[in-house]
């Protein structure tokens, strides 16, 4: 069997490490050799996140590199797109709509892209989109965006999304057990966003 | 037959490397653990700290750290401490002759390297540590070996008597996999013995050791070379061998599976003979390291023939893609522009700079900067050090800890009439200031500079995740402890006590009259200020603001502030009656990511800007999903 390579991207505060951390326990909890790696020197002050997790019968070096990612995770749209060519050609993209826009984009200095998504698409990318923050604000709370998007990449995954369900409900019921419930909800508003999202290229 | 007894499987845990050097210190029965924080060693005293087994604390700085670890030594107990690598320089003088004292508890010293510069002004290459103060020392290339490393350089230390050093690269601190851990081992401190020709560096002491130093190299590299950490393993492929060490043997195992590798773990003193054996057998023999040529050229030198950074990049972190087309232009292959056709091509997306927080009280400190002419601003290491970025563009000079003060007494010293109308301004936060920086305002004071110096007084070691430190009252499990009184201090350092002053950094005016004031001032002035860094407890959140849309004029003076909160929500142009045409920004605020620090409320002229009064106050300070 090959090694699963699964690239996670977004801002620091969004979650990017937390989540891909539950991914790796689930994949651990299958017993795999897992590897997970990122660099967020000044992250915690809103710069770029990006986290690697590798996972197969043995991995050597932590990094993914360029062309290699099986799926590429996007918290952020236009975050999504600087990282689009860590996929391989004809990549799976889950990427959240939201945009959270940098003050150096704001002062003038820089532009958003217009659609980060459609671009990714022109690419030749399977990019399924979907607002998290919205799905999560649905639940009441916004911090359950990132369980929304574990949900959405639980069917992308080779192993049965229940485990990572599991691994999901573990770590956020272990700590406040009133927030099981509306983790477990996240978790499926996740996946049924992707289900329903139409990854056409353009 | 009896029922089986139930096997009892040690189980893996999941670890960063820099929880795995945490826990094998613990399993190692070290007794003193000390560190200053920095990125990416700092998690590794957090770790410890959290065991009950053991003494850990924040030093004021590295050199104090490894001071009170040698002590700790020296009473026979084991020893840790850890430092980011430009720790090591500030440590460098006590490292240099407790080379020559040697050591009695095991004392290991980790240092991490920040290969790739993610979070750090300059990029070293920590080995030559171990080379200049002929010291051993060990590279885990992962989690797993940084744990089994620790261990063994706490065995290595007391076999040898003498400090071992552990080099760590982010790429290691900061990746997990899986770890087994050992068994717990206690180790109960022997007592100080006293033996001054031992402890007490005086010339004729130390010169019969400086022998004796060279004596315990020879023996640690005849030990290095029988390492089991110094594996040969095995390839097929003899075109071409590699000596590597750290992370890069990772990119050499998963990129060249086939290739015959010397995996250098207990790679100081250098193992020579082994590189004999691996050269004799390849074609020809690559030196895969991470950062400075440093095996490369003890190989030449010992005439062993190998290629390395004439193939190889010199700077940043290695990767199974930079190692790629070095091979194929050391086997003479042209390098098959075929190699990567299907890959996609990065896309150009505007640059996401880490930007100062929500409500950050230096804030208001950059935007009263910025509004001020004929200004000089050194600066240095923290989150203030952003100020030299957008929007504010205020600060001049950033090198090292404690810099900004002896930097702007040159700058007053030196200048000429070029710089004679200009006013010298020094920043610097709390804990920097601890650490290098009030030495550098003694010799301000007692040599009459003129610098006015901006002391930010946080509460925390904010860039590396709200550390505690003398200035915050709390130790590094946030119990209750002796707080330093900055305007004392600076009093005690000899700033006069009507140049120094406490502020709100919230309160512009203030702000700006103290500083305007005190530049035009010939002598040495200390302005401080007292709000938290909002990551930490003691920050209070208050009510959010919101725009105003019919109110907003779009002339963007919130903007300066440079809160991320502040969105331009459409752009236009006004012709103004001069003819001049002015670019107008309409802005929202984020209520949801405002805390109610007021900032920007000060400078918006029309007072578009009111409290939203939102149903639930919320507490979080970056923006969520």
């Amino acid at each position: 069997m090959t090694i699963t390579n699964i690239a996670v991207c977004g801002i620091g505060g969004q979650g990017v490490m937390t989540a891909t951390e539950i991914l790796a326990e689930a994949a651990l909890s299958l017993g795999f050799d897992v590897k997970k790696t990122e660099v967020a020197g000044m992250s915690q002050r809103g710069g770029v996140v990006t986290s690697h997790l590798r996972f197969g019968p043995e991995v050597l070096s932590p990094q993914i590199m360029p062309g290699e990612a099986d799926l590429l995770v996007g918290f952020e749209a236009a975050e999504a797109l600087r990282w689009a060519h860590m996929l391989k050609p004809g990549g799976v993209a889950l990427v959240n709509q939201g945009r959270l826009v940098p003050p150096v984009v704001n002062i003038g200095l820089y532009d958003y892209p217009d659609d980060p998504i459609a671009q990714m698409r022109k690419l030749g990318l399977a990019v399924f989109d979907f607002d998290a923050s919205a799905l999560a604000m649905q639940l009441g709370n916004i911090r359950l965006g990132n369980t929304v998007m574990l949900g959405a990449m639980s069917d992308r995954l080779p192993f049965p999304a229940d485990v990572l369900r599991q691994a999901v409900l573990a770590r956020f019921g272990a700590r406040k057990p009133e927030l099981l419930e509306l983790n477990r909800q996240a978790f499926e508003l996740g996946r049924a966003a992707v289900a329903e999202a139409s990854p056409a290229t353009v | 037959m009896g029922a089986a007894l139930p096997e009892t499987t040690p189980s893996r845990l999941f670890l960063s490397g820099n929880e795995a050097v945490a826990l094998a210190v613990r399993d190692a029965g070290c007794r003193v653990a000390a560190a200053y924080p920095g990125t990416p060693s700092t998690e590794i005293l957090e770790e410890v700290s959290r065991f009950p087994d053991l003494y850990t604390e924040w030093s004021v700085n590295e050199k104090v750290s490894l001071e009170v670890a040698l002590g700790a030594s020296m009473v026979g107990a084991r020893a840790f401490c850890a430092m980011k690598h430009v720790g090591l320089n500030v440590a460098a003088d006590a490292l240099m002759t407790m080379t020559v004292t040697g050591t009695e508890g095991g004392l290991v010293i980790a240092v991490a390297d920040d290969v790739g510069m993610s979070s750090s002004q300059n990029e070293q290459d920590s080995r030559f540590w171990a080379r200049f103060a002929h010291l051993p020392m060990f590279e885990p290339a992962d989690a797993q070996e940084s744990y089994d490393m620790t261990r063994a350089a706490f065995a290595l230390s007391e076999r040898f008597r003498c400090p071992v050093l552990l080099r760590l690269t982010t790429r290691i601190c900061h990746v997990k996999g899986r770890v087994l851990a050992g068994e717990r081992e206690a180790h109960e401190p022997a007592g100080f013995v006293k033996d001054p020709q031992r402890w007490v560096m005086v010339p004729g002491n130390a010169k019969p050791r400086v022998a004796l130093m060279y004596e315990r190299e020879d023996a640690l590299r005849a030990a290095a070379a029988e390492s089991a950490f110094n594996p040969l393993v095995a390839g097929s492929d003899r075109s071409v061998g590699f000596v590597t060490s750290g992370p890069a043997y990772m990119h050499v195992r998963e990129t060249f599976p086939d290739a015959p590798v010397l995996k250098l773990g207990q790679s100081w003193p250098l193992p020579l003979e082994r590189v004999r054996e691996l050269a004799a057998s390849v074609d020809q023999l690559l030196v895969v390291e991470e950062t400075e040529p440093l095996v490369e050229n003890e190989l030449r030198a010992a005439g062993i023939a190998c290629a390395g950074k004439d193939v190889l990049p010199r700077v940043g972190e290695l990767s199974p893609d930079r190692l790629r087309p070095a091979v194929a232009r050391l086997r003479g292959e042209t390098v098959a522009a075929e190699a990567q056709p299907t890959r996609l091509v990065p896309q150009q997306v505007f640059p996401r700079p880490p930007t100062m927080c929500v409500a950050c009280p230096h804030l208001g400190i950059y935007y009263t900067l910025a509004q001020l002419r004929n200004l000089t601003i050194s600066g240095d290491i923290g989150c203030y050090t952003l100020g030299a970025g957008q929007p504010w563009n205020a600060l001049d000079t950033c090198i090292s800890m404690g810099a900004s003060m002896g930097v702007a007494l040159g700058m007053d010293k030196g200048r000429g009439e070029a710089d004679a109308k200009k006013s010298v301004v020094a920043v610097i936060g709390d804990s920097t200031f601890l650490h290098m920086g009030m030495q550098g305002l003694l010799d301000i004071t007692w040599n009459r500079g003129n610098v006015t110096v901006l002391l930010l007084d946080n509460r925390a070691v904010g860039m590396t995740g709200g550390q505690d430190n003398p200035g915050t009252g709390r130790d590094i499990h946030g119990e209750e402890a002796p707080r330093i009184d900055f305007a004392k201090l600076c009093e005690a350092l000899g700033v006069k006590k009507e140049r120094i002053h406490v502020l709100d950094p919230y309160q512009l005016p203030v702000l700006f009259k103290a500083l305007r004031e005190e530049i035009k001032v010939p002598e040495p002035s200390v302005i401080i200020t007292d709000r938290p860094c909002v990551l930490i407890g003691d920050y209070q959140p208050t009510q959010p603001y919101k725009v105003i849309d019919d109110k907003c004029t779009g002339c963007a003076n919130c903007l300066d502030v440079g809160c991320p909160a502040i969105h331009v929500t459409r752009r236009g142009t006004e012709l103004k009656p001069s003819g001049k045409e002015v670019e107008l920004s309409f802005v929202r605020i984020e209520t949801s990511a405002c805390t109610g620090c007021g900032l920007c409320v000060q400078p918006c002229a029309p007072e578009a800007i009111v409290h939203a009064m939102p149903e639930h106050p919320v507490k979080f300070l970056h923006a969520k999903i």
